[in-house]
């Protein structure tokens, strides 16, 4: 029977499927940090359980880190005391850590990738929903709960329902300044917020075939923010040429062995899926957010929707734009921009700095505008330096920070002061997420340089040679 | 860790027809910095909850002592957002045992069901008769019978069943959690382990 990529993958880590329940389910990679892990481990310990596999978990810190003098002791006494847990837990169980200040340190959905940990077919888990940016390897991963991380501590499997599945085609070419970030907040103010719930997504088509991997890896991060639990592209030779040389990407033999079963990870030509979607390139605009989901997209040049064409109910639409202090059918263009943040597992990798850097060089950074500018990991601050980014951005008066989550859930100092606006590259807009009663609108690389150099929203493409 | 036992619970409802309520409104990332699992009842709902100055919003409804009960009923697409279970263990800690939506966000469902929170899906209609009901009297209550996998709301008998795996079922109702069970399946994972390309 023809299958899906999703299927191939899923059935093959399936270790028993339990009768009107879900399946045990086997995990390849496991990705923690000082957030979700702590009480996992104090579980293990109250059990008296070991860790089952300890090579097949990555630790690494990046939720609660400082963006400035990470050569100092951390200051907050909570955050600091996370960071130890950690790196004791690590030591403990023999698992490898990247704390902070280790030159491999950064966001973990950015660190996994860059060194070869992420590979194609595989599962992997994180506790931290945007594990789903993975999905651009042809993996399988997703978010889980603490419980969760204890489980696949304890016997490296976790207990899961196996999601529908839903295909999105987006074909066509992108137009001039259209990044993946557009691309995928266009796909989930069409879906909504709510409309991938109970669903795995692969995504196909020709717009995803010319992507490079910083691009699918941005598409596949924000698939959670549809409800979706994962999204996935199928592996090609964009890939494996990301892959290939990578620290712990296989080599020799090895490689040859892995290619040849990489090669089969795709979808059969006559698998059926549950759900089918189809966009065309030309219809996707930059994109930005004017409410506090996700879903609350739309193009830049477009007015905000009336609630009737939203299908929200008029108290919680209402909700929605007051906090934003926007009004139906307002023009975001040209509204003024407070903080600017580029960064995050959705876009803090090298690509993305790239973009940002396009329109920045030869102009300055707006007065109005606080800019955080921080890399996803030290491999990338590394290449930002190499590139002669760093320039760039210095002489158009930014500055760069060191990697970290920083203001994409403002744990740490990076916050947005309440009332404030930012145009952001991160993933939620939710109400607080970047700070108590900050205003978010998400958007591309390219839309938060714009706002930066211009102090207001605005379109990239008028400001692209 | 261990939860209590879910069998049939009968309380007055908390309403909160709001839809859309991620887990960082549930949960403020700021208050995600501790290392055990204790007091995160206190934080539920924060930004919602208290003023800038720590005092408490009073046209908030956990602020208003008129509501109170052991089942929180939520609009539709509750718990969407982040992975963090923290969420979950705020509604736990705070006292409630029962979620009722129309909608859930799958992470938030799974992660309710492993820390003995019982999330239950109606209908858009019965949700909305159930927000009456409490709108009518805030102290009616609710039946939730996990066993017959039915709501009733006790004032009028109107009743609906509701949707739960027969394991996660099993679980609920004798305080059974995934890991022990996964412990006892060593050996098939051994095997899986073995066979996997990495
Ligand atoms: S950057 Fe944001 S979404 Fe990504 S891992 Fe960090 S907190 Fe989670």
């Amino acid at each position: 029977m023809p299958s899906t990529l999703f299927d191939k993958v899923w059935d093959s880590h399936v270790v028993r499927h339990i009768a009107d329940g879900p399946d045990v389910f086997f995990i390849d990679r496991h990705f923690i940090h000082e957030v979700t892990s702590p009480v996992a481990f104090l579980g293990l310990e109250q059990r008296g359980l070991k860790v089952m596999f300890p090579e097949r978990t990555f630790a690494t810190a990046d939720h609660n880190t400082p963006t400035i003098n990470q050569h100092l002791p951390v200051q907050d006494p909570l955050s600091a005391n996370q960071l130890k847990a950690l790196e004791q837990n690590a030591a403990k169980y023999g698992i490898s850590h990247w704390g902070l200040g280790n030159p491999k340190n950064g966001i973990v959905h950015v660190v996994g990738p860059e060194n070869g940990i992420t590979l194609p077919g595989m599962t992997i888990v994180c506790g931290d929903s945007h594990t789903s940016t993975h999905g651009a390897f042809g993996c399988i991963a997703f978010g889980i709960g603490t419980s969760e991380v204890e489980m696949v501590l304890s016997s490296q499997c976790i207990m899961q329902p196996k999601p529908k599945k839903m295909r999105i085609n987006v074909n066509g070419k992108l137009g001039k300044g259209i990044l993946p970030k557009d691309v995928v907040l266009y796909i989930i103010s069409k879906l909504t917020a709510a409309g991938a719930t109970g669903y795995f997504v692969e995504y196909a088509g020709e717009v995803f075939e010319n992507m490079s991997m910083e691009g699918r890896m941005t598409v596949c991060n924000m698939s959670i923010e549809m409800g979706a639990r994962g999204g996935m592209i199928a592996p090609d030779e964009t890939t494996f040429a990301y892959i290939k040389g990578k620290d712990k990407a296989p080599k020799g033999e090895a490689w040859d062995k892995a290619l040849a079963y990489w090669k089969t990870l795709k979808t059969d030509a006559d698998a059926k899926f549950d759900v089918e979607y189809n966009f065309e390139a030309k219809d996707i605009e930059p994109m930005i957010t004017y409410g506090t989901n996700p879903g609350m997209g739309t193009g830049i040049t477009q007015h905000i929707p009336v609630t009737t064409e939203t299908g929200n109910s008029k108290a919680s639409y209402e909700k929605s734009l007051n906090y934003m202090g926007f009004h139906e059918d307002d023009v975001l263009l040209g509204k003024k921009v407070d903080y600017v943040f580029i960064g995050s597992c959705t876009n803090g990798r090298i690509e993305d700095f790239r973009a940002f850097a396009s329109i920045v060089k030869g102009r300055k950074k707006a007065d109005n505008v606080t800019a955080w500018i921080v890399p996803g990991s030290h491999i990338v601050e590394q290449q930002i330096k190499d590139e002669g980014i760093l320039d760039i951005l210095t002489e158009a008066g930014f500055e760069l920070r060191q990697p970290g989550c920083s203001a994409c859930l403002a744990m740490n100092d990076d916050k947005i002061p309440a009332g404030k606006y930012a145009v952001s590259t991160s993933n939620r807009n939710f109400e607080g997420r970047q700070g108590p009663g900050a205003r978010t609108m998400l958007a591309s690389p390219l839309v938060a340089a714009a706002a930066a150099v211009t102090g207001v929203v605005t379109d990239p493409r008028e400001l692209i040679a | 860790m261990a939860y209590d036992k879910f069998n049939i619970l009968k309380s007055s409802a908390v309403p909160m027809p709001i839809e859309n309520v991620d887990t960082d409104q549930i949960i403020p990332a700021r208050f995600l910095k501790a290392t055990e699992r204790k007091g995160f009842g206190d934080n539920l709902f924060r930004d919602w909850r208290y003023n800038a100055d720590d005092t408490p919003k009073k046209d908030f409804v956990l602020n208003n002592p008129i509501y109170s009960g052991k089942i929180l009923v939520a609009g539709k697409n509750f718990g969407s957002g982040s992975s963090r279970e923290h969420a979950a263990w705020a509604i736990y800690d705070y006292g409630f045992r029962c979620v009722v939506s129309s909608f859930f966000a799958d992470i938030f469902k799974g992660n309710s069901l492993n820390i003995g929170i019982l999330p239950v899906t109606v209908s858009a209609e019965f949700l909305d008769k159930i927000f009456k009901a409490i709108e009518a009297d805030p102290k009616t209550e609710l039946e939730v019978n996990l066993p017959a996998q039915t709501i009733t709301i006790l004032a009028t008998g109107e009743k609906e069943s509701f949707d739960i795996n027969g394991y996660k079922k099993n679980n609920l109702m004798n305080g059974y959690d995934d890991i022990d069970f996964l412990q006892s399946l060593k050996d098939d994972i051994q095997k899986v382990a073995a066979s996997s390309i990495y």
